[in-house]
């Protein structure tokens, strides 16, 4: 057992941690926000800059080679500042599809510019009329149609979608499901993009008989499944550690309000019921973040540990973020509900990060289908 | 003991419902189950049809427009009315500064207020809360002088619900520093559009902007527009607050909301939306809110009986509203677990929702906003508090 970071963990960790905090308050948040696309350009370029964007990417295609544990790093940073940029979307989710399933000739046309903040992709995976989350009961139809291929269907919830410059199509085929590289200003495509309620840009995206070239499909005909379910599983752990840095974020907030705020002539922090409850706060916040590392460190195991314990995780994980969340703002009073104070955005981006890839519920279910979790260690 | 309903409150019953059936308009209905967000023009349309039924404001003075109902009426009329999707009309009207003027006004008062409060002509708000001054409602700064036949008030409100669509205010205001807290403070009516008065909105985490800062700059307010006497608006204040209990735990909007519920989800498990483990984890959450449901119907009953008799406990009313309270907020949580991911994306939920599907969009709107419910009215930690105090002598 080790829980320390190595000397270069420990430095990106203060890197992205001071980048967040020097240029990243909630005054940038909400600038960003009313942007066009919905984050800064700028930002983003800083990322570029610091070297965020190549992170998860190999060293042989120009990134850092960084695993689940430099990911949790970066994430929980940008948890904390309650960042906009779509960093889990583009760089982890999309720009991961292409690191786990492109070809060379694929990776080397786009690497670089993902990597340098030029280039972005999103993953335009979930369905409106699907399951809340699924990775191949799919609507979406991917029919052959002569040397290549026609697409069909909807696609909701696609993060940054309506300003990237490729999207991945998952689709059902002949063979399973597969991944179609997609030009977003391609006949028969309808980008329809908006603020989601976290604040993060979304699309929903309608294909009707898009045509897709052979050489468009990202890793083989019918691999899908298998890409995606890996792919799930990094942003997965990913977005656990965001989680936990903003329920750390919410948590300090709210423990600093109740040393500030004053009601009956005393700071309401001198109250029991609130200090209890901001201590049920607090364990949660750290029973999240233990599970946030084994997240990132079952990324190495096995499958089924792998699958069983980033499950554990995202459910673990939705639950607390349900509790902190709320209690953040109820402690707040008021304020905590306004768009002009911090609380009330934590809130709404935890619930989110409940909403994505599997509630809590849905991990749960895996777990006891399984009937139960595997020992550690 | 028996849980029958008598003859004549089944007939009340059947009454009410047969007159929402023909008098609620379609549109409204359909923004109601939509969960739309109500404008005020819709608010004072139903108001005004039911007042020209008579049953606007019934749990006022028969003289100014009330109705002789039993606790137990007035109980049924709410669930009624919440069954059938009916718009709840403004609170600040019905609910506060009404009974306050039939109490406490001067005859001139009533006769001026009270008919065009029923009516909706005037659209009220509430001028209590100051930025210093929420749950410790006694600490509020907001100073009235005397200058002549007028106050000259000074200062600054908050979390003024509606503001933007008021034209008149009721306030709360300090009229002398030098007793307890309580004491010097002073009811006062004040016109919207009087000189010195700034509303600035503030946008709330459903993208809606109902709440407001209200800023008084030298505002000069009639001495005939107090209710009652100078540094007594404490007392007023405390019966506007405690004033109607019959509805507080809301069993009727918690039934209706249950009966969505099981629809959404039939909804989404035909369209093969649900695998089979969810729909049976769904099924329980879902008991699950009936039972606890059940028991705060039958607690409200209670209460509501006791009251009929000549009064129940002072702290049940702090029993009704925390509980009430939970069961709404669960059950945001349910209707947001059912939308799934595809409610991340907000369509348009001020306009025209896109029709079966609109709900997936509103469902995590209405889940963040409803954590209001535990906060305003009185905290449910406060409300613990009274409880902690009134019922168990601690
Ligand atoms: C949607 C909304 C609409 C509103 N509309 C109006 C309106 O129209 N007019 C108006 O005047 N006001 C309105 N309010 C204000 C409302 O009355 C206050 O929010 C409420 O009184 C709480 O005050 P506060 O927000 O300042 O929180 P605070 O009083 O600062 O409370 C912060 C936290 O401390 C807790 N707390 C405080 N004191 C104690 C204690 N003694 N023991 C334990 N815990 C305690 C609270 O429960 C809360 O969790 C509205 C509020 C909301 C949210």
């Amino acid at each position: 057992m080790d829980f320390d970071l190595t000397e270069e963990q420990r430095l990106l960790s203060e890197t992205v941690s001071r980048f967040v905090a020097d240029r990243y308050d909630f005054h940038s948040r909400l600038k960003a926000m009313a942007e066009e696309r919905g984050y800064s350009r700028a930002i983003w370029d800083q990322m570029a800059d610091l070297g965020l964007l190549g992170l998860p990417f190999a060293e042989g295609d120009g990134g850092f080679g960084g695993g689940g544990v430099e990911t949790m790093l970066v994430m929980e940073a940008l948890g904390r500042g309650l960042v906009v940029e779509p960093y889990a979307g583009a760089v982890l989710m999309a720009g991961g599809a292409l690191r786990l399933a492109g070809s060379p000739a694929q990776k080397a046309a786009r690497l670089e510019g993902i990597i340098a903040g030029q280039y972005l992709m999103a993953l335009a995976h979930s369905e409106p009329d699907g399951p809340r989350h699924t990775v191949d009961q799919l609507r979406t139809r991917g029919v052959v149609d002569g040397d290549g291929w026609r697409l069909t269907g909807a696609k909701t919830a696609v993060i940054a979608g309506d300003s990237t410059d490729e999207l991945i199509v998952s689709a059902v085929t002949p063979g399973g499901v597969t991944l179609f590289l997609v030009d977003p200003q391609a006949d028969g495509i309808a980008v329809q993009g908006r603020s989601g309620y976290d604040g993060c840009r979304v699309a929903d995206v309608r294909l009707d008989g898009v045509w897709a070239p052979a050489n468009a499909v990202l890793g083989g005909v019918g691999s899908g499944s298998a890409t995606l379910t890996r792919l799930f599983e990094e942003v997965t752990a990913a977005l656990v550690a965001e989680a936990v840095g903003i329920m750390t974020d919410a948590l300090n907030t709210t423990v600093d309000y109740l040393k500030t705020r004053s009601q009956f002539g005393v700071a309401i922090g001198s109250f029991q019921a609130l200090q209890h409850r901001a201590v049920d706060m607090m364990m949660q916040v750290e029973l999240a973040r233990s599970m946030a590392i084994l997240a990132a460190l079952s990324l190495e195991m096995p499958a089924v540990e792998r699958r069983l314990n980033i499950a554990a995780a995202k459910a673990k994980i939705g639950q607390a973020a349900r509790f902190v969340g709320q209690q953040a703002v109820q402690l707040h009073g008021a304020i905590g509900l306004t768009l002009e104070y911090k609380i009330g955005h934590a809130f709404k981006r935890l619930t989110a990060i409940d909403a994505l890839l599997g509630d809590a519920d849905h991990h749960l279910d895996v777990i006891a289908e399984a009937g139960g979790l595997p020992a550690i260690g | 003991m028996n849980l029958d309903f008598t003859d004549e409150d089944r007939a009340f019953r059947a009454d009410v419902r047969t007159f929402l059936a023909e008098a609620l308009p379609d549109d409204l209905r359909r923004k109601m189950v939509e969960r739309r967000h109500l404008a005020k023009e819709d608010i004072v349309r139903w108001q005004r049809i039911l007042n020209a039924r008579g049953w606007a404001v019934p749990a006022w003075p028969v003289e100014w427009g009330g109705q002789p109902w039993t606790p137990t009426q007035r109980y049924i009329f709410q669930e009624e009315m919440a069954l059938a999707h009916a718009p709840e009309g403004s609170p600040f009207n019905v609910n506060m500064i009404g009974p306050v003027i039939a109490r406490f006004g001067t005859e001139e008062q009533k006769r001026r207020f009270l008919p065009r409060i029923a009516n909706i002509d005037d659209w009220w708000c509430q001028g209590f809360s100051e930025p210093g001054a929420g749950s410790d409602l006694a600490a509020l700064k907001t100073s009235a002088v005397r200058d002549g036949d007028d106050y000259v008030l000074n200062g600054q409100k908050i979390w003024t619900t509606q503001a933007q669509y008021a034209d008149w205010m009721f306030a709360l205001v300090r009229t002398d520093n030098t007793g307890k807290k309580q004491q010097g403070i002073t009811f006062l009516l004040l016109e919207m559009k009087s000189p010195g008065i700034t509303v600035r909105p503030i946008p709330s985490i459903d993208g809606i902007s109902d709440l407001n800062e209200v800023f008084f700059d030298n505002v000069r307010v009639p001495v005939a527009n107090r209710i009652g006497e100078e540094g007594r608006g404490w007392d007023y204040a405390k019966h506007l607050l405690g004033h109607e209990r019959s509805g507080i735990a809301r069993i009727g909007l918690s039934k209706e909301r249950l009966a969505q519920l099981r629809q959404l989800r039939a909804d989404l498990a035909a369209r093969g939306m649900l695998t089979a483990a969810e729909q049976a984890r769904l099924d329980r959450k879902l008991a699950e809110v009936a039972v606890e449901l059940r028991a705060l119907e039958l607690t409200q009953l209670r209460v509501v009986a006791a009251d009929a008799a000549g009064g129940g406990a002072a702290g049940a009313a702090s029993i009704l509203k925390i509980k009430g309270t939970e069961l709404q907020q669960r059950m945001t949580e349910l209707t947001l677990e059912l939308a799934g991911p595809a409610g991340l994306g907000v369509p348009d939920h001020h306009g025209e929702g896109d029709g079966t599907d609109g709900w997936r969009a509103a469902a995590p709107l209405f889940y963040f906003t409803m954590r209001k419910v535990s906060i305003f009215g009185g905290s449910n930690e406060i409300q613990k508090n009274i409880i902690a105090k009134t019922m168990l002598g601690l």
